[in-house]
């Protein structure tokens, strides 16, 4: 490194020196560092004063002994203390007891091997040279000399037709493969699972978990309900489609609401439904505050306004919660007058 | 009562009490402690909430005298405080039965503090408000034994309440300053009550929508998780990944870079 520099410093006022950058960017190189060596060999008190020495090698294998003490008494904590299925708080002792005795058996050896080398072990700085890794000339000629032997023995660089065909076969073995393993993924266009959830027109709103109905009047005023889709409970792929399907049920003052015109008739009497789904990355957002009417997701703090059409008015959302448009049924039950209009959740490539 | 009457007289100092608040106030501080004794020493039957035309009337001048200023004389509320028609017993007992009420400062939300009534005072004016207007009662003690069924709790508790208040009930934070208070160690009768009513930014879960002894089993959770330590050992709050992931990067990491320098610094 040292050597470079003065090599460079050497041709004054020519190309190099005369492109290089204006005094205050350039690299100061007058003070280069230079290579201090080995700081002096300082003798250790185990080298000096045999008492210590001594003291040193009690103390690795004292933690020697610490670790097969160790390693005994997590065998006899582990017998001693039988598991019994008493509540799940049973496993704390043990727990605590295995996991120390069996660290005291690690950190024994550890502690005992590093203490071992830092005041016993051979302690002058020694420089080891690394290896050329380029092997000798008579090697290489050698091994060329193999390369050209097999070449000419099999002809591969003599027939063309062998080996341009060999590489096309090679080329093709991996197509099946990729043809199979495609078809695991999702069959058509994975957005159209995405876009669909479990509501539709005249799905009674339940109650997560016991799927029973909801009748309107059963939603006071600063209730509200965690809501499940009817029939949620019957379905094949229960957790995907309520990952989708969830929905909060609120009821605020008819007043309190700034409904859009055409979206007046998607409450009933201050009862509104939004899905649970998060549209930033799908946490379920439920912290409603009844007062402020703020619904806060726990994951990343998106704040909807549910006054608004749940309108973002804080946080890394981009898109208000869709709404589920609610009536009432014959019998009283709340019902979805269709499925959402826009999917639900977090955006992906696809939509719309 | 002695408390009441010293707080009252520093406020009345601002100006923010009726002039004939002091007044009132050493009034019905007098019928009252003259009304504990004459329930003391009756019949210890009293305890039991039995609402009666008298507690009523003590109700009333009690509320009069600490609560009026905000919630208004007749109860219809101001500025300061909501109108309390039709908030019920459960709520006055939950409010004051908790120390929120009286409040101590605005903010973002009424704080918890030391109870400022006593549990007669607090049931003759929660007696009050109820006898104004139809509301939430103060529940049944057989849905607060923490005798239902925890595994039945403990889902409904996933589903309803651990979003603010956190699986394991410790609470966390809402938007600007509002909180999700811990649940441990709140008397069965208060959660209860809390569900009922949907205290200040709580939502209200009425018997329509969580029933009686569905309630009682979330008790039960919540009495489970208080008996129960943690299996793991130090829970550190079960705050989840915040509390951990910081205990896990100051002492975790903190022996790392000790074990480190350990290895490398020469022997002496």
């Amino acid at each position: 490194m040292a050597q470079h520099d003065t090599g460079e410093h050497a041709d004054a006022g020519s190309a190099l020196e005369r492109n290089m950058p204006a005094p205050g960017t350039a690299v100061e190189r007058s003070d280069a560092f230079v290579n201090p060596g080995l700081p002096p060999h300082r003798l250790r008190v185990t080298d000096i004063d045999p008492k210590k020495n001594k003291q040193a090698e009690r103390r690795v294998y004292t933690l020697f002994y610490v670790s097969i003490i160790g390693s005994v008494l997590a065998v006899a904590a582990y017998a001693a203390i039988p598991i019994d299925t008493e509540g799940a708080a049973y496993v704390r002792i043990t727990t605590a007891l295995l996991g120390s005795a069996i660290a005291l058996g690690l950190l024994g050896i550890g502690i005992g091997a590093i203490y071992w080398a830092k005041s016993l072990m051979r302690g002058d700085e020694i420089i080891e040279m690394r290896h050329p890794t380029r092997g000798t000339d008579e090697t290489r000629a050698r091994a060329v000399e193999i390369f050209e032997l097999g070449n000419e023995e099999s002809g591969f660089g003599r027939r063309a037709l062998i080996r341009n065909s060999l590489i096309g076969a090679l080329i093709a073995t991996p197509i099946p493969a990729i043809i199979l393993f495609r078809d695991l993924g999702p069959a058509g266009n994975p957005a159209a699972a995405l876009e669909v959830t479990m509501w539709d027109s005249g799905t009674r709103l339940t109650r997560d978990p016991t799927g029973t109905p909801i009748l309107a009047s059963e939603v006071t005023l600063g209730s509200v309900y965690h809501v499940i889709p009817e029939g949620l409970l019957e379905s094949e792929h229960k957790l995907e489609e309520k990952a989708k399907a969830a929905v909060l049920l609120m009821r605020l003052k008819p007043e309190d609401l700034n409904e859009l015109p055409e979206r007046t008739d998607w409450s009933y009497q201050g009862i509104v439904a939004y899905s649970k789904i998060c549209t930033h990355v799908g946490c379920p957002v439920a912290l409603y505050e009844q007062q402020t009417h703020h619904l806060l997701c726990p994951c990343h703090q998106s704040t909807f306004d549910v006054k608004d059409h749940c309108k973002v008015i804080f946080g890394p959302a981009s898109r208000p919660l869709p709404q589920l448009p609610i009536a009432v049924d014959a019998e009283g039950y709340l019902v979805a007058q269709s499925g959402f209009l826009e999917p639900v959740g977090p955006s992906y490539w696809e939509r719309s | 009562m002695s408390r009441t009457t010293s707080t009252t007289a520093k406020r009345g100092n601002s100006g923010r009490r009726h002039p004939l608040a002091s007044v009132a106030l050493i009034l019905v501080g007098l019928i009252t402690t003259g009304g504990a004794y004459a329930m003391f020493t009756s019949t210890a039957a009293a305890e039991t909430t039995a609402v009666t035309q008298t507690m009523i009337e003590e109700g009333e001048k009690l509320f009069a005298s600490n609560c009026a200023t905000c919630h208004g004389l007749d109860v219809q509320g101001t500025e300061a405080g909501p109108s309390l028609y039709g908030v019920g017993a459960a709520s006055v007992d939950f409010q004051v039965g908790t120390g929120r009420m009286p409040l101590a400062a605005s903010g973002p939300q009424a704080e918890q503090k030391p109870v400022q009534f006593t549990q007669d005072q607090t049931d003759a004016m929660a007696a009050y408000v109820a006898s104004l207007a139809p509301g939430p009662a103060i529940p049944s003690d057989e849905y607060l034994q923490g005798d239902g069924d925890a595994t039945l709790g403990a889902e409904l508790f996933r589903i309803n309440c651990a979003m603010c208040h956190n699986v394991a009930g410790a609470g966390g934070a809402l938007t600007e300053g509002k909180y999700a208070p811990s649940l441990d160690g709140v008397e069965p009768v208060h959660v209860y009550e809390a569900m009922v009513t949907g205290p200040q930014n709580m939502p209200v879960f009425n018997d329509l929508n969580i029933s009686p002894q569905e309630k009682a089993d979330i008790i039960t959770y919540l009495k489970y998780l208080e008996d129960n330590p943690s299996p793991g050992g130090f829970d550190l709050g079960s705050l989840g990944p915040v509390s951990e992931g910081l205990f896990v990067w100051i002492f975790g990491l903190g022996a790392i870079v000790a074990v480190t320098v350990w290895i490398a610094a020469k022997s002496n």
